[in-house]
């Protein structure tokens, strides 16, 4: 993509970042409203939520070609002679726990859409501690989980990937060696959408307030439509063409300040009221949201109206980064399965309580170990629980939700064969079983812990490849 | 003074980190944030909640949003794919917050009747074919 490579700013006081993807399962057709709806310069698209790593390492185990988000690579082909003519550079984590694979993919992709010789495509590694776990535990890296204080030791042998959440500073890289496509594996999802403005507008990394301003932006910008009208609760009804929802778009200015907007003609809406419930949107304490670049302080933000769909955003400060990458490690933590059954009119809730105490007896009598068995009536408490009461009588339905979690694999085998039964042996009128027996599950759960960035960072590698 | 139900003066939206879920709450209204900040203590937060949640509530306050942000340990039973829970990333504790009801002064709650629920005879559009 001439013009739009090679190092630092081309003096631009404003560039537009258009958010894609808010994770892998996203609107398809999204990315390609962005790059064809109006003038865009960035797209970014997040594909990595916590428990995708390990399914990908799954999926490597099996494919050592694959462990990357493979959508990513059909869309690459379909967008870049676009992305080509209209100099829009593409950042995206698909990569996985193989962003070598997905960037070689993505150079195929290219050259099957006809674009050789007029970009290149970056590749950020480094991310990946999962071959590393034992020389790192060696060198007194302990990787306490955050929560429990346990050391990383006592669960080993079960972990299926650990990946360092890394920051804005090889994206950056890459797109000052020209990169007009960047493979990430797992990084902070903010940092797609920031390193941009770092490279275009030459923001130092040690400009704490600079780089909290783009980590909002990121943060707005991550969860796609989530900022525009989507899955927005003020006036909901109001919201208008949610079937063509427009993505967020950053429109990032040199000091910092930004406005969230949308292509014009899109459904959607991007108004105070979205933009808040975005920015409150899994966040903890808003003074102090840690990232691997910067420590930002929500509490901060300051957002003006600034016409029809258009929300600026001004006056976000930080703090120095601290010395520690946050790790997601992921490890097998037994089965689970998820049973229903539907029960009817009248006192259907009744109904399926009864049903719920005869599968208990069942299970014990059976002898099955579980750490937890869980009951839910869905139509009734399985969203607000104790908080709705007791139901009536006359409720029309209830769905009898049973869930069972256990280290012991064959325990939840013969729980799947339990529900079924219930039909001709339980209460009555009890329908919806024709979906077969549930599917027992692997748990995998979730260990949080910090890493010296010293322990990572010579491992982080940026390289480039022609198209 | 008059009870209203929470859902009339704000709106929400909630979230998941592991087994913690985090509940922000809106005030449709900035005039109305000072009494969000004074009725909807940690304490009272957590007494709402009940045996929904294990661990603390923590409250912090963002009023240049007009928002407060609840942080609720032990919600979301293990949380991610330890959690045999319908909603097990916590994405609809947002309305389950809204159900409070709080004490307001008359005038606020005349002002925010009906706020936050669908108008009376609404329905859905329908959905808009393509004639091409």
């Amino acid at each position: 993509m001439s013009g739009s490579g090679g190092a630092g700013s081309g003096g631009r006081d404003v560039i537009r970042v258009a958010g894609a993807q808010g994770f892998w399962g996203d609107d398809l057709e999204a990315p390609v409203r962005q790059v064809e709806g109006g003038p865009i310069d960035y797209l970014m698209l997040d594909y990595l939520a916590e428990v995708t790593m390990s399914v990908l390492r799954k999926l490597k185990a099996r494919d050592p070609s694959a462990g990357y988000a493979r959508d990513f690579v059909p869309l690459m082909e379909r967008i870049f002679p676009a992305c080509v003519e209209r100099g829009v550079r593409v950042l995206a984590n698909a990569g996985g726990v193989n962003p070598l694979g997905c960037a070689e993919a993505v150079v195929e992709a290219g050259q099957a859409a006809g674009v050789a010789g007029e970009a290149r495509v970056g590749l950020v590694t480094g991310d990946d501690l999962t071959e590393r776990l034992e020389e790192l535990i060696a060198n007194g890296h302990t990787l306490t989980h955050m929560e429990t204080g346990r050391p990383l030791s006592d669960i080993l042998d079960d972990v299926r990937s650990a990946n360092v959440y890394l920051g804005a500073g090889p994206i950056v890289r890459a797109l000052s060696l020209g990169a007009d496509v960047v493979v990430t594996g797992r990084c902070a999802d903010a940092a797609l959408t920031y390193a941009p403005m770092i490279h275009e507008f030459g923001w130092s990394l040690d400009d704490a307030d600079l780089v909290a301003s783009g980590v909002v932006a990121g943060h707005i910008n991550e969860c796609g439509a989530q900022s525009t009208g989507g899955n927005c609760l003020a006036n909901w009804w109001e919201i208008p063409d949610l079937a063509v929802v427009g993505f967020p778009i950053i429109e990032a200015r040199p000091d910092g300040s930004f406005v969230v907007t949308k292509h014009p003609n899109s459904g959607g809406r991007v108004s105070r009221a979205s933009v808040t419930e975005q920015i409150v949107y899994e966040i903890g304490d808003p003074a102090s949201y840690v990232t691997p670049d910067v420590v930002a302080d929500f509490t901060t933000v300051q957002l003006t109206d600034e016409g029809r769909d258009r929300v600026g955003v001004h006056g976000v400060t930080g703090r120095a980064p601290t010395e520690l990458y946050k790790v997601s490690v992921a490890y097998s933590a037994g089965w689970k399965a998820v049973g229903t059954l539907t029960y009817a009119w009248p006192d259907a809730a009744l109904k399926a309580r009864a049903a719920d105490v005869v599968l208990r007896e069942r299970l014990d009598r059976l002898g099955l170990a579980f750490d937890e068995i869980r009951t839910e009536l869905v139509g009734w408490d399985s969203t607000h629980g104790p908080l709705v009461g007791e139901p009536s009588g006359e409720v029309p339905e209830v769905q009898l939700r049973v869930g069972v979690r256990s280290s012991d694999r064959a325990s939840v085998e013969r729980f799947t064969r339990e529900i079924s039964p219930l039909v001709l042996t339980g209460p009555p009128t009890v329908t919806a079983y024709g979906g077969g027996r549930p599917r027992v599950q692997e748990i995998m759960a979730f260990w949080p812990a910090l890493v010296r960035k010293d322990a990572v960072d010579p491992h982080v590698a940026v390289e480039v490849r022609e198209v | 003074m008059r009870s209203v139900q929470l859902v009339h003066l704000a709106h929400a939206r909630s979230g998941d980190k592991g087994d913690t879920a985090n509940v922000g709450v809106i005030a449709y209204e900035p005039e109305h944030y000072d009494l969000l900040v004074e009725r909807l203590t940690p304490e009272r937060v957590k007494r709402h909640f009940g045996t929904m949640i294990e661990g603390d509530v923590e409250r912090y306050e963002l009023p240049n949003l007009h928002a407060l942000n609840f942080v609720l340990h032990g919600a979301l039973d293990g949380g991610g794919t330890v959690s045999l829970m319908s909603d097990a990333q916590g994405k609809v504790l947002s309305t389950a917050i809204l159900r409070m009801e709080i004490e307001v002064p008359d005038e606020v709650a005349e002002a925010v009747e009906g706020r936050g629920r669908v108008p009376a005879g609404w329905t859905p559009p329908s959905p808009r074919v393509h004639d091409g």
